[in-house]
């Protein structure tokens, strides 16, 4: 692909999409990313800040702060970056504008 | 695809092999080390094998795998590039040592690819160039901008980089008794091989063949052991009753009351902990604190007492002096004898002899037998055994002062460590430390913090969402990097309590002539020790040292009955761990100098195949001074700087990436100076506090220097705000960036036209 080319692909891509959708878009990404971003916060630095607390809750021999700690914080942030990413997918198609498909 | 038929070849044929080798050491063919060299070779070959089927000059392919990794893959090459010999080797014995506060390395390691996920990779990916300098450069307007990045970005990997290598040269040596610095070059050709062909591509293919072996070993022993000692193999599931025994059996050998509050039955504890036995030895090593501690407050007069001592001793077991005091002693008895013998005393008035009162003959006879004594301890044999022990710790006598003070200042590190007792393996870190001096939670909550920012920053994590075809392949691989990863660090916590209660259960309360096996097999290279100091026989827990909590995940397969085939693909596994992250490291530290030096500013003319070349060349040049700093400087410094790299990530590239993309009013100068800014906060804290901390106090410092007690690893709590203060309050003060550079944060905002192939070079280029 040639220099002329490519700079066409990236003025297309510029071109055709107006700034009150881009807009909208980024309205809707950045308070989901920043829900995110609470959930993130609590269930690391908030349930670590008090967890003595939580350590009085034992189950299975976990005490709950040590295990939020070792395991639970971590199966949170597995799951919260595939459902952002699914969110994100459906709100490309929402806005339509999804990348083009190139299998 | 080819390769990925190449890949199940692969982990066939390793199962194979693994199976041949347990089938060989079954037959007593083979011994560790033979297991270790076989593992090592064929590791090394099929890295070097896929390097080979994978080489390329294409910079597309070079540079980012043409951008052909799928989520999956690029999730599972990014998990094997991320895990480091620290967390392979090392975590699970941190977490074994420091209990809960150890838990700041799981979450920070793990916390930060939510931040990778929310605010930067998908849009690194629609920005779609090769390096980190390249986006810096084309967001913040130019050159400038892409040299702070360049800087920051060889600075935080070459830091992490020489760690990587003198991990990979431990694990060499370890695994083949061969001596530390050819070790460190043998495993350099290993990581040489694969990225100097193929890479990118060859680095990335390579990694998931090395994802493979590190996750399997690493599981296998822990899953082994919790099916062993619960029936169930899931050992994430199960450790939470061990950590509920390990509670019971601290209080035991601390001597706290109510021990078990819970009831937990006996068979499952250790009956042989004795806390009268555990206090004795406790307060021995608290004695050697107290007389090292004086020692150390006068290094002369105590090393020039200790040698008198010593010199005093020697002389007087010079052959004369032996001679002379046998004489004596010889003497004494003969008195006595004679005293014992001499015909008896007639008394005048009754004509009859004086028997000797039973006192008098009794201390005679003592006398005779007390001369005997000492007699046997000055025999020939004897006096020649207590010379050369004396003439040993004459010689094992620190050099000077220097030497002196680091020698006991280890020693003293020892006893305050052993006098300690077991701690509080659950305690959460307090607010204020007991004696009002640090806070403990603020360090722990510190290093959380640093670790995830600085996980977010590091350049050679970010440039693996280049690698993928789309954005929305960046997204998901985001979460595969994590959920690979979270494999293997959700199973760290289980590791250290297994190996926590097997020290209670089966090492305290053994008599030292029974140790279990893993104890002496480890002891032997040094990574732990037993001293029985109470000389009682019996191994109490303040007799077990820990020299290096490695011996953690080492050891778990022994202490689970596994064959010793296992421990070598442990080690295999921490090989691999260490090769992979350090080859991450040379191609993004080797692309630094000739993708954004070399071909953006120095020559942009240059052609295709001239910067392959170069960066290839760079390579080789920076691989070999890594491996030199790593062999040959080997700075105590080493071990602590892992953690430096992501302060300084976190308070460089972490503010100006974040802002880049979400505040579209950040200049360029505001970025350039918040990023200097940031580093130079953070690397002077660091070297700071670390020189002033250090046992020798380098830099001859009264006091610690410390802010809210931070420590070294730390730092990036207080550069990083300086960093995103700095460029916030710059780009206020500077005009708003123009047209150009707006429309180019709009385009990566959004997915649409990222697409494999299509380079936008004109939005890069237009701007740089």
């Amino acid at each position: 692909m040639n220099e002329t080319q490519q700079v066409k692909d990236a003025e297309m891509a510029q071109v055709d999409v107006d700034q009150q959708t881009l807009q909208n878009y980024w309205r809707e990404n950045r308070n989901l990313v920043f829900t995110m971003l609470g959930i993130w916060f609590a269930v690391s630095y908030l349930v670590q800040l008090f967890a003595s607390a939580f350590n009085n809750v034992v189950i299975a021999g976990f005490p709950l702060g040590y295990y939020m700690g070792g395991q639970g914080a971590l199966i949170v942030f597995v799951a919260m970056i595939f459902i952002y990413a699914k969110k994100m997918n459906a709100l490309d198609k929402k806005y339509n504008l999804e990348e083009e498909e190139d299998e | 695809m080819r390769l990925k038929k190449i890949l199940g070849l692969y982990v066939t044929g390793f199962v194979v092999l693994t199976l041949v080798l347990a089938v060989l050491e079954f037959a007593g063919v083979l011994q560790l080390k033979g297991i270790g060299y076989v593992f090592m070779i064929f590791s090394v070959a099929v890295y070097a094998m896929i390097g080979i089927i994978t080489r390329t000059s294409d910079p597309s392919e070079y540079y980012v795998a043409g951008r052909g990794v799928n989520a999956i893959y690029n999730g599972m090459a990014t998990g094997s590039d991320w895990m480091s010999a620290a967390s392979f080797i090392s975590m699970a014995g941190l977490l074994f040592a420091l209990g809960h506060m150890g838990l700041a390395y799981i979450l920070g390691w793990t916390g930060g690819y939510v931040l990778l996920a929310l605010l930067l990779a998908p849009y690194l990916r629609k920005f779609g160039q090769y390096t980190i300098p390249d986006f810096l450069g084309a967001r913040y307007g130019g050159n400038p901008a892409r040299v702070v990045g360049i800087v920051a970005a060889i600075l935080v990997s070459l830091t992490y980089l020489t760690a990587q290598l003198n991990g990979v040269g431990t694990i060499v040596s370890r695994f083949i008794g061969i001596p530390f610095e050819p070790g460190v070059f043998i495993g350099l050709l290993g990581v040489l091989v694969c990225s100097f062909l193929g890479g990118m591509r060859a680095v990335t293919w390579t990694q998931v063949a090395q994802y493979i072996v590190l996750i399997s070993a690493y599981l296998i022993p822990v899953i082994w052991l919790s099916a062993k000692l619960f029936f169930i193999p899931i050992p994430e599931l199960t450790y939470g009753q061990v950590l509920e025994r390990i509670s019971v059996m601290e209080k035991q050998i601390m001597g706290k009351e109510n021990p078990n509050p819970r009831n937990i039955p006996a068979d499952v504890l250790n009956d042989k902990i004795d806390p009268a036995k555990e206090k004795e030895s406790r307060d021995l090593w608290a004695k050697d604190v107290a007389t090292l501690k004086a020692k150390l407050a006068n290094v002369d007069s105590a090393l020039a007492a200790d040698k008198a001592a010593l010199e005093t001793k020697l002389a007087s077991l010079a052959d004369d002096k032996v001679a002379e005091r046998r004489a004596a002693l010889e003497k004494q008895k003969a008195d006595a004898q004679a005293m014992i013998n001499a015909p008896l005393p007639i008394d005048p008035k009754t004509k009859q002899p004086v028997i000797m009162d039973a006192e008098k003959l009794k201390a005679l006879e003592a006398n005779i037998a007390d001369a005997d004594r000492q007699l046997a301890a000055l025999s020939p044999e004897a006096v020649k055994a207590e010379k050369e022990k004396t003439e040993k710790a004459l010689a094992a006598l620190p050099k000077n002062a220097e030497d002196a003070r680091t020698k006991w200042s280890a020693a003293l590190s020892t006893a305050q460590n052993q006098a300690k007792g077991t701690g509080d393996y659950l305690a959460v870190p307090a607010f204020v430390s007991a004696d009002g001096k640090s806070y403990p939670m603020l360090q722990f909550l510190g290093l959380m913090f640093c670790l995830m920012l600085g996980t977010a920053g590091l350049p050679h994590i970010l440039t693996r969402y280049y690698t993928t075809p789309s954005v929305k392949q960046a997204r998901a691989s985001v979460g595969w990097s994590l959920f690979f990863i979270f494999l293997l660090y959700f199973t760290a916590p289980a590791y250290a309590a297994f190996a926590r209660y097997e020290v209670f259960v089966n090492l305290v309360g053994t008599s030292m002539a029974e140790l279990p096996s893993w104890v002496a097999s480890w002891k032997v290279v040094g990574l732990l020790d037993v001293i029985d100091k109470n000389g009682d026989g019996v191994v109490q827990f303040a007799d077990f040292i820990i020299k290096s909590t490695d011996f953690v995940v080492l050891a778990t397969p022994e202490i689970a009955g596994l064959p010793a085939t296992i421990t070598g693909l442990v080690m295999a596994g921490g090989l691999a761990a260490a090769l992979s992250t350090a080859d991450g490291l040379l191609l993004t530290i080797a692309n630094a100098f000739s993708h954004d030096l070399y071909y953006k500013i120095i020559n942009p003319r240059a052609s295709v195949q001239t910067r392959v070349l170069i960066s290839k060349t760079l390579l080789v040049i920076v691989a070999l001074i890594a491996a030199a700093i790593a062999a040959f400087v080997k700075l105590p410094v080493i071990a602590a700087t892992v953690a430096w790299a992501f302060s300084f990530a976190a308070s460089s590239l972490f503010p100006a990436l974040v802002l880049g993309i979400w505040w579209r009013r950040t200049t360029g100068l505001g970025a350039i100076l918040g990023m200097i800014a940031g580093l130079a906060v953070s690397m002077t804290y660091s070297i700071l506090n670390f020189f002033s901390t250090a046992p020798n106090n380098l830099l001859g410092y009264a006091q610690p220097f410390s802010v809210l007690s931070l420590r070294h690893t730390e730092s990036g709590l207080l550069g990083m705000p300086v960093a995103f203060l700095v460029i916030i309050v710059v780009s206020l003060l500077t005009p708003a960036p123009d047209k150009s550079l707006q429309d180019f944060v709009y385009s990566v905002r959004f997915p649409k036209g990222a697409a494999r192939g299509k380079e936008v070079e004109a939005i890069g280029g237009a701007t740089s």
